[in-house]
């Protein structure tokens, strides 16, 4: 498994070159075609219901005026909906039962010959409410419910303490304790949930938007009681996740219940405006990170407490203080988790969970250090590089984070720099640069593949990975074209079928890592088998299956984490409190490239998506309403291309033998995690004030010019 | 579904006699902002009359040196135009400061005007709201109310008008022209859009079935120069925290006329007729622009979250009346 072994260089040995999309054209001629695009024979059409009350339960629906409308089929409530079975994740249980956890929760679906007919009837559908007094909202970090959790998300020890933190905090010279705050953030992808779902002759194939067709499938299985082979999930192309297709969303079972009791195809698509409700969002949190360190910037007590929400239904809890057991060495540290459920829609994954928002607070942090102690912060970074993963005391299979550091710094032109604040001025702007790390875990997870030969020359390889726009099917030509020696347009790639072998979700930043494992494995094996075969191929060609199962078993003996680091130059106007980026530069210490030209795009993708964190993006709940109070794209401020005027991303050369076959690490998550706090750190060397609430809109900002 | 009649009109006459004693008729110009209430189902409109294909979009020379600017024409054809760029460019900068590329090429002038206030509950039916149902309340005041009015709120609505365009008309002292069962009428800018009052469902003083024929622009001053400046949360494509629209006319340091407007601070465009007071014959200096700026926001009755906007306004005023009394910068 040394990566020494696999084949590089331009074609037939692609791996490394930067392939175009082989669906691009597809896509940007509208001839792919989404999950909501299908359209079966006799496909009826569902609109959901959502609740319009804080908390509560629904004490009546009255469907007779809904019902009425010609073209109508049906309404589903939770008194005649088909019953599930309970799962791992009970926002999937929807119209099971009359309690109302939160405002966007769906309480009935209208069923219809047609898209418009089921929107009037779902707005026709009289739901009485019994109101539960006293809904409460909003995240406090003195919140009386908090708790702290066994466990946060990804499985990681909800607390961890190493040595004395409050001693060495009280001894250290030079201290910082500084709180920050991010707010609920979407995912936003740019298709929405959107799911088809069609019974014929006992089998189910359900069009459906996610980021792993396998899990959609285990979980409608485990919800409607069948064997998974009776099911197919298609997810063919899926326009975006970030994570929140991560899993199964509500409108996938209603497509599927709706299906069931009607007997007819049956499409669903989430609005936009209720996205936010009903597919996970980023949970806001509020992160107090305290360092203490002595005169020559080495850190002895570091401390990052982080207090969330989750909902009513299930416990999500974002892993904000997770990094800090990755990144600095402090003989003396405590990380914390505490939640507090809410009767607020349930958070789940989005772009780097734990890490992104951890990662804002901690580099916040870690440059308010190197301000007091006099430091630059890129020389403070090193003076506190572990020699192994502080936490767990395992070597790092590989940690360039340095080289990013210095590699960036030299491509930004960070040096000379006047580390005073508010100097620079052009007119009425004041300028900044910021410097953070970034870092991402390195996941992989064991997944099934076929690789099989066909006697005309050409491959085809089976996986069920998803392509949710990052490029999957090309990197995977590549990789199994590497591991063939084969040219790579001889390679056909089946992704996007839970009829496939079943594989590893897109998430995680885990999908090529475990997908190109399986599929160099199968590949592999294929080539021995054709190597030692003598004569033309029998008529059906030769297959080979391969697993990672084994590989992939035990946890590994190293710390395997991406690292990088980010540089901003922010301009503060300061008549208007308007903060724009020049320019972003990120270096990245990720393994092996597989393909430049899609690596790129998802780190400038995420670095883009955290600048929208740093300046534009955030959501809040409505006190009196419950809910999300804006849902729609014209208030939740995504970037626009005049936002991100000059986002430049690179990467360091970095071996890896410890990772996978092609001796890569996840790209697509490592690009957001640094981000923020470089534009932030950048906006208070512009200002010389330290805003520690994001986003840094002109409210927030104008105050303090 | 729900069911509405569409009557594409092919004469102003046609339009008007359509829309005649029905209530429920809305004239659909570009359709970006009506469209979209109909979505949200905000509106409910018995019958669309497609305008669009209305003789109205043309923008003509007037023999007095003014412009007369068709309610059709678009948004993007108003900013690119020539007489437009040259003569009033606090117009061209408003329009191009406003929404995206996509819909300034389908937004009418005449749509433009009548888009209608923006709040957070407006959109929501699940809801109250005051303007949408009269009567039922205004949570903004007390809820989600950054991005809404300093100014001339009353308590039963505290919404903004959301359009750029708008403002700079109200800084040129433009005629929004009207045609309805009545025959023909006009009416300043200024006085087109309504406060809030007691009756927060009208944004406007458009009587039933009345369609806006034109925007009529008087002769431009000469030796005034104009600019429009907007504080925002995004770059581009996202509405106005605070505007201001300003043509100023100085000769020896003196300020000899001025005209002033903001945006994103109440219901309607607000021309700022006290600031222009103090800026008549003051000498144009950053000193005076302040205290013309700080005698209109007096008036402000800032929210409890919204109290940036006023600091705003007034720095963008000073900045934009300081930048147009400078010496025209060179090549």
């Amino acid at each position: 498994m040394s990566p020494h072994t696999f084949p590089l260089g331009p074609p037939p040995y692609p791996l490394g070159e930067p392939l175009v999309r082989r669906e691009g054209r597809e896509k940007v001629t509208g001839a792919a075609r989404y999950a909501a695009e299908h359209t079966p024979p006799g496909c009826a059409y569902g609109w959901p219901v959502a609740a319009g009350i804080p908390r509560g339960r629904v004490a009546a629906v009255d469907t007779a005026e809904a019902l009425a409308l010609p073209g109508m089929i049906t309404v589903l409530t939770h008194e005649n909906a088909p019953r599930l079975a309970a799962t791992e994740d009970p926002t999937l249980s929807v119209l099971q039962e009359d309690r109302v956890p939160h405002r966007g929760w769906y309480v009935a679906l209208a069923v219809a010959d047609t898209l418009e007919t089921a929107r009037a009837a779902a707005e026709a559908v009289r739901v009485t409410y019994e109101t539960d007094d006293g809904a409460d909202v909003l995240l406090r970090a003195d919140h009386p419910r908090l708790y702290e959790p066994e466990e946060v998300n990804g499985g990681y020890p909800g607390t961890r303490e190493r040595g004395d933190f409050e001693g060495a905090f009280a001894a250290a010279p030079v201290t910082v304790d500084a709180t920050y705050h991010v707010p609920p953030l979407h995912n936003h992808p740019m298709e929405p949930h959107a799911s088809t779902a069609h019974w014929s002759e006992g089998h189910l194939t359900v069009y459906d938007s996610n980021q792993g067709a396998t899990k959609a499938c285990e979980d409608l299985a485990a919800l409607f009681k069948l064997d998974k082979s009776e099911i197919t999930v298609v997810s063919e192309h899926v326009g975006g996740g970030f994570g929140s297709k991560g899993t199964p969303r509500p409108q996938v079972v209603l497509a599927v219940m709706a299906a069931r009791h009607t007997g007819r195809p049956v499409k669903v698509s989430v609005p936009r405006r209720e996205m936010p409700a009903v597919v996970g969002h980023r949970a806001p949190t509020i992160q107090r990170v305290r360092l203490g360190a002595g005169n020559d910037g080495v850190i002895t007590a570091l401390s990052h407490e982080s207090a969330t929400h989750t909902s009513t239904v299930t416990e999500f809890v974002e892993q904000a203080a997770v990094p800090a057991r990755v990144m600095y060495a402090s003989p003396n540290s405590r990380t914390v988790h505490r939640v507090v459920p809410l009767d607020v829609p349930t958070p789940s994954w989005m772009r780097a969970p734990g890490e992104c928002p951890g990662m804002y607070a901690l580099e916040s942090a870690m440059d308010e250090l190197a301000v007091q102690l006099g430091i630059d912060p890129i020389e403070l970074r090193m003076r506190n590089e572990p020699d192994t993963e502080p936490d767990s005391d395992r070597a790092f299979s590989s940690r360039h984070l340095m080289g990013c550091l210095r590699d960036g710094a030299e491509r930004f032109g960070w040096s000379p720099r006047d580390p005073r604040p508010g100097v620079r001025r052009e007119g009425d702007l004041l300028l900044g640069t910021g410097v953070a790390a970034s870092t991402y875990p390195v996941l992989i997870v064991g997944s099934d593949a076929e690789a099989h030969a066909d006697r005309d020359g050409t491959f085809r390889i089976r996986v069920n990975a998803t392509d949710i726009g990052t490029g999957a099917r090309t990197v995977l030509a590549q990789i199994a074209a590497g591991a063939l020696m084969a040219p790579e347009d001889r390679v056909r790639i089946e992704i996007g079928n839970s009829d496939l072998p079943p594989a590893m979700l897109a998430g995680g930043s885990a999908g090529t890592g475990s997908w190109g494992w399986v599929v160099h494995k199968a590949c592999t094996a294929l080539r021995a088998r054709l190597r030692d075969h003598v004569g033309p191929l029998p008529a059906d060609g030769f297959t080979v299956a391969a697993d990672t199962r084994q590989e992939n078993s035990e946890r590994s003996p190293y710390a395997r984490h991406s690292f990088g680091a980010t540089f901003a130059e922010v301009q503060v106007d300061t008549v208007t409190g308007e903060i724009r980026v020049r320019r972003l530069t990120g270096v990245f210490a990720t393994g092996r490239i597989l393909n430049p030209r899609t690596a790129r795009s998802q780190f400038i993708g995420g670095m883009t998506m955290g600048l929208g964190m740093a300046l534009t993006e955030g959501s809040e709940m409505d006190p009196e309403f419950g809910g999300f109070a804006g849902c729609d794209l014209a208030g939740y401020h995504v970037p626009a291309c005049a936002d991100a005027p000059r986002i430049e991303a690179y990467w360091v050369e970095e071996e890896d033998p410890h990772l996978n076959p092609m001796g890569s690490k996840g790209i697509g998550e490592i690009g957001i995690v640094g981000t923020a706090a470089a534009v932030t750190n950048a906006v208070w060397h512009a200002t010389g004030v330290r805003l520690r609430d994001i986003p840094l809109t002109p409210d927030k900002v104008l105050p303090h010019l | 579904m729900k069911p509405f009649g569409y009557l594409r009109a092919t004469s102003v006459e046609e339009a008007v006699r359509a829309a005649e004693g029905r209530p429920g008729a809305r004239f659909l110009g570009g359709g970006t902002n009506l469209v979209d209430l109909m979505k949200l189902g905000v509106e409910r409109p018995g019958l669309l009359i497609d305008v669009t294909r209305l003789p109205l979009d043309h923008i003509e020379e007037l023999p007095d040196g003014g412009l007369r600017i068709g309610a059709m024409v678009s948004n993007s054809a108003l900013a690119a135009a020539a007489p437009v760029r040259e003569r009033y460019a606090v117009l061209s900068q408003a329009v191009l400061s406003g929404a995206s590329g996509q819909l300034r090429n389908t937004a009418t002038t005449g749509g433009n005007l009548l888009q209608r206030t923006r709040c957070l509950y407006f959109q929501d039916v699940s809801k109250p709201c005051n303007k949408r149902e009269p009567g039922t309340g205004c949570p903004a005041r007390e809820g989600i109310h950054r991005d809404l009015a300093v100014l001339g709120h009353s308590p039963h609505c505290v919404a903004t008008q959301p359009s750029d365009m708008a403002v700079a008309l109200a800084a040129l002292d433009a005629t929004v022209h009207l045609h309805g069962p009545d025959g023909d009428r006009s009416v300043p800018v200024t006085e087109f859009h309504r406060l809030p009052g007691d009756h927060p469902e009208q944004d406007t003083v458009i009587r039933p079935g009345e369609l806006i024929t034109a925007v009529q622009l008087p002769p431009a001053d000469r030796g005034a120069r104009s600019r429009y400046r907007k504080a925002r949360d995004r770059a581009s494509f996202a509405f106005a925290l605070a505007s201001v629209a300003a043509v100023l006319d100085v000769r020896d340091g003196v300020v000899r006329r001025a005209a002033l407007a903001f945006g994103g601070l109440a219901h309607r465009p607000w021309r700022a007729r006290a600031a222009e007071e103090v800026l008549r014959d003051a000498p144009a200096t950053e000193d005076t622009f302040a205290r013309a700026a700080e005698a209109e926001l007096a008036a402000a009755e800032p929210l409890r979250d919204n109290g940036f906007k006023v600091p705003l306004a007034r720095n963008l005023a000073v900045a934009v009346l300081t930048e147009l009394a400078a010496p025209p910068a060179r090549g």
